[in-house]
């Protein structure tokens, strides 16, 4: 292959011509009532979000804020379904809630497809990477992953406290999208800059802000002119090479889904493995009970799945309209919080409390509709690998400093810094 | 009893896959497929009825037969 074309400008001369969207002006600070004023990016929210939103589901439920140029926070199971099944009113053409919104002309395709596609073009961008993500395809990775798994748990030897989020739970999704991306395994600690820009950086000024994303696309184009060089058995030559409708991909189009694959495919199962540590270490009975049975973990996966879904996505609101008895403005942010979802008395027994045997479980950690997690079954691959690792190697652990742990604000919540003491 | 997944309404989570891999697959895709034809074999009626019961977006429907 010699030249590809599509990717001979570069991302400054693409930037000249990106849409101009509209910005707001960014509020911060304590939140005064959360069902007027709410804010996911307070500390408040990241420290328990369950209590808010438990506390909203019973007097509104759909909470409103002015913040990020206005938006809307439904609580109820029933609510976060209608929402997400609606394609027709609620665009997914900016998912992560901010001061920022891209112009309707970016719909359908967004800009990091699928994630950010309506229909119809949402299903062609979902096609091309529905087999690379299927159960079967993913367990091809799981002998891999669990020999990784070991060898972090093996450079944690002769420590009496260790932090499970840095030192365990971040490096596991990182090597395996690394892995299947093509990256090189040791640009890791760049992959969370990128994270930390994309995903937590929503109140930065907007400069800042759209510099952070230069950052992540110049990594990305350089990524791809070494992928049109050499290319290999990986993501990143498949996108380059794979055509719909007898026609490649835009390099705006590759480049997105790259950006998404790597920035949703680590923070959020890095938060999961977390999350699930997090709750063995401060529950002893349900600790002890899956080193005893092994064979519960899948199902007490899915519990910790429901109870602490890290992922919350967002719409926009397409055209004015009264909805369930809020009047929504065309443009206004839905927070769609598939946490707050899980919890909803309606929709599960004992919502709020962790039943690691849970049966019957319709739970919604990875969304509903069309814009399911493409990578569930990729993601449910490493945490219970993980797990089984750790509860194998680690039977026995708790919280060393439980006020010490940290959790990652706005909508990826996961513990950030988890001292855990071992043996 | 009989069991069929409706193709509108299934996205893939693999739920049915998970908790019944004896009566469910997955196609190319990861969407769900029930094996065989769409009979429940004895034995399998409470590993039809978890699937069913965990399916995020309700799309497997039981028949009983009358």
């Amino acid at each position: 292959m010699t030249v590809d074309d599509r990717f001979s400008r570069d991302f400054q001369e693409m930037r000249a011509d990106r849409p101009i969207g509209t910005r707001n002006e960014i509020v911060t600070g304590p939140v005064s009532d959360w069902a007027t004023d709410f804010s996911h990016t307070e500390s408040e929210w990241a420290a328990d979000p369950y209590r808010i939103q438990d506390e909203l589901r019973q007097r509104c439920p759909i909470a409103h804020t002015e913040r990020f140029g206005g938006g809307w926070l439904p609580t109820r199971y029933e609510d976060v379904a209608a929402i997400a099944y609606d394609t027709d009113r609620f665009s997914s053409r900016a998912i992560i809630m901010g001061n920022f919104r891209p112009p309707p002309e970016l719909a359908p395709i967004g800009g990091s497809p699928p994630i950010s596609s309506d229909p119809p073009f949402h299903h062609h961008a979902r096609k091309l990477l529905l087999p690379a993500f299927t159960k079967h395809a993913v367990a091809r990775r799981e002998a891999a992953t669990r020999a990784f798994c070991h060898a972090l748990i093996d450079a944690l030897e002769g420590e009496d406290v260790v932090d499970a989020a840095r030192d365990y739970a971040q490096h596991i999704p990182m090597r395996v999208i690394a892995d299947m991306l093509g990256f090189p395994p040791e640009d890791g600690p760049r992959f969370r800059a990128f994270i930390e820009g994309v995903l937590e950086g929503v109140n930065l000024p907007p400069d800042e802000r759209l510099g952070r994303m230069d950052n992540l696309f110049d990594y990305l184009l350089a990524q791809i002119h070494d992928h049109v060089g050499n290319p290999r058995d990986d993501l990143t030559t498949y996108l380059i090479n794979v055509e719909f409708g007898g026609q490649k991909l835009s390099s705006s189009h590759v480049a997105g889904t790259m950006a998404l694959l790597l920035i949703a495919g680590i923070d959020t199962t890095w938060s999961a493995i977390g999350a699930s540590l997090w709750h063995l270490a401060k529950t002893p009975a349900d600790r002890e009970r899956l080193v005893a049975d092994p064979g519960l973990l899948p199902t007490a996966m899915e519990e910790l799945l429901r109870a602490y879904a890290p992922v919350t996505m967002a719409r926009l609101v397409k055209e004015d309209m009264s909805w369930n008895g809020v009047d929504m403005k065309a443009d206004d942010w839905i927070l769609l919080s598939f946490p707050a979802a899980n919890r909803d008395p309606a929709q599960f027994d004992r919502a709020g409390e962790v039943v690691i045997d849970r049966e019957v479980n319709r739970h919604a950690a990875f969304g509903l509709g069309i814009h399911r997690c493409v990578g569930s079954h990729l993601a449910r691959m490493e945490l219970r690998v993980a797990l089984e690792v750790w509860l194998e190697r680690i039977p026995d652990f708790g919280l060393a400093d439980p006020a010490a742990v940290t959790w990652a604000s706005g909508q990826v919540r996961g513990p950030r810094t988890l001292p855990l003491r071992i043996g | 009893m009989k069991v069929k997944i409706d193709s509108e309404r299934c996205q893939g989570h693999g739920r049915c896959y998970d908790l019944a891999p004896d009566l469910f697959g997955a196609d190319d895709e990861g969407y769900g497929q029930v094996i065989g034809d769409s009979t429940v074999p004895e034995g399998q009626e409470r590993a039809t009825s978890l699937a069913a019961s965990n399916c995020p977006e309700r799309a497997i429907e039981i028949l009983q037969e009358a």
